[in-house]
């Protein structure tokens, strides 16, 4: 013991993928510190840690830098062995849970972003695809939590999938009003929109997200600034 | 015992990623073959969410996903160990499976998707480039120190994700008539494909390089004069 831990991550406070990593360094007790890049003036250090990618999130621990907001989730979990455990320990329950986490960033994020950074045809194609996509992850997450139907929120215990479906889902009210699209529909997806409400109430999310009127403005900058390069070009 | 289905195609280095983990840990299976033109309704049964091969089935149980199946079945049989140990090595080699799968879409041989040689003009000359940039990284970032593998001394899921450039590649560059690879200009990548090659396992499994050439001209051939 008494081996030194010193943990930082390199992000961006409003950004969904260092929003994944937080929560878990937060659950586990790792003390870390958070460093806020700006995209236009990326740090030597950044660009030292990432050469390949030259993204954030990046999290150095003891100088050693680990990339991609999943694999530093792995990492974490590996790493840091106390409770809670992101994965489970059951190796078919890792991988339909490695599954979804697949399918939530490939398939559902993705076409979220199309939703948020374009407009006409494109954005009409993104949200069908979106609101299907919610029915496939509505029925997966079926299978995943058989029984109650509903996964059981505990505030010390999330896992894995409770991040993914946080930090894509978190600000759905947001989104609403940004764009004036409704990607959760409590009727729609009744399982995922109650466990984005629980996840909500946490006092650890209320502390990582910005409060929605600011949220609400950072995505119609996104999405203005992503039109105005897209009718430049 | 346990049984172990692999559902998968002859073309597919997705599919031959499995195959080559299941050999290296002396894993017997049985193999069922997917035309995918025309999926098994088994197949849609056990993977209804992307209907795609490499499809794992263990004990009855589907697991899906080309890299998500090497992970399980590194955790179900550990030995020999396909993934260092060490978390953050660990770490590193996810990072270049990563790479790997996203860089190497161009190289999936579904009809729909290969640009490089169903394309010619504009399409094909970005497709090649984006090949290039992906060797360059491969061989200034992924190779230093004259590693052996990727990973180094011993081959890994790293090596096996990118079996690809190994084999893949240089087909599908006959049937384009395209030179995209050349040796002198990246010696160590030229030296790990030697080495990947050499491998036993790897050696004899393989897809048959004629029987692809043949099917990939015939493609390019009827999208070409579809045009």
């Amino acid at each position: 013991m008494g081996e030194v831990n010193i943990v930082k991550l390199h992000g961006i406070g409003a950004n969904p993928y260092s929003k994944r990593v937080e929560p878990a360094l937060r659950i586990k007790g790792i003390p870390y510190e958070f460093i806020e890049e700006d995209l236009s003036n990326k740090s030597q250090l950044l660009l030292k840690s990432n050469p390949v990618y030259k993204k954030i999130p990046v999290l150095v621990h003891n100088e050693q830098p680990v990339v991609d907001s999943l694999i530093i989730l792995e990492y974490i979990d590996e790493t840091w062995k106390n409770a809670p455990q992101l994965l489970p320990d059951d190796p078919l329950e890792r991988a339909k849970v490695r599954f979804w986490t697949s399918f939530i960033q490939q398939q559902l994020f993705e076409a979220m972003t199309r939703v948020v950074t374009c407009d006409g045809e494109i954005q009409a194609k993104a949200i069908d695809e979106v609101q299907g996509k919610m029915k496939v992850l509505e029925e997966g997450m079926k299978e995943v939590f058989p029984g109650s139907g509903s996964p059981s929120i505990d505030g010390d215990n999330l896992g894995l999938l409770d991040i993914m479906i946080c930090s894509t889902f978190s600000p759905y009210k947001a989104y609403e009003e940004a764009l004036g699209v409704k990607i959760l529909d409590p009727e729609r997806n009744p399982l995922v929109f109650c466990w984005v409400k629980a996840l909500n109430e946490l006092p650890l999310v209320k502390e990582l997200y910005p409060p929605h009127d600011k949220l609400v403005a950072l995505l119609k900058v996104v999405r203005e600034n992503a039109l105005r390069v897209s009718s430049s070009t | 015992m346990a049984v172990v289905k692999l559902f998968g195609a002859w073309t597919s280095p997705y599919f031959y990623r499995v195959i080559w983990a299941l050999k290296l840990k002396g894993i017997p299976y049985e193999c069922i073959e997917e035309d995918l033109l025309n999926k098994s309704p088994l197949l849609l049964q056990y993977n209804p969410v992307h209907k795609k091969i490499p499809v794992l089935v263990h004990d009855g149980k589907p697991i899906c996903e080309s890299t998500i199946i090497p992970q399980y079945i590194e955790e179900i049989w550990p030995q020999p160990s396909l993934l260092p140990s060490d978390p953050y090595e660990r770490a590193m080699a996810r990072f270049w499976i990563k790479f790997a799968d996203d860089k190497l879409i161009l190289l999936a041989l579904s009809p729909s998707i290969s640009k490089m040689y169903r394309a010619s003009g504009e399409e094909q000359e970005k497709a090649v480039k984006y090949i290039l940039e992906m060797l360059e990284t491969m061989e200034d970032h992924g190779l230093i120190g004259g590693k052996k593998f990727f990973g180094g001394d011993k081959i890994s899921m790293v090596d096996m994700a990118f079996g690809a450039v190994a084999h893949w590649l240089g087909v599908i560059e006959d049937a384009a008539g395209l030179k995209i690879f050349e040796a002198h200009k990246f010696p160590r990548l030229q030296s790990w494909i030697q080495n990947f090659k050499e491998v036993p396992i790897i050696k004899e499994n393989l897809t048959d390089r004629d029987k692809m050439f043949a099917l990939l001209k015939r493609r390019r051939e009827m999208l070409l004069a579809s045009k």
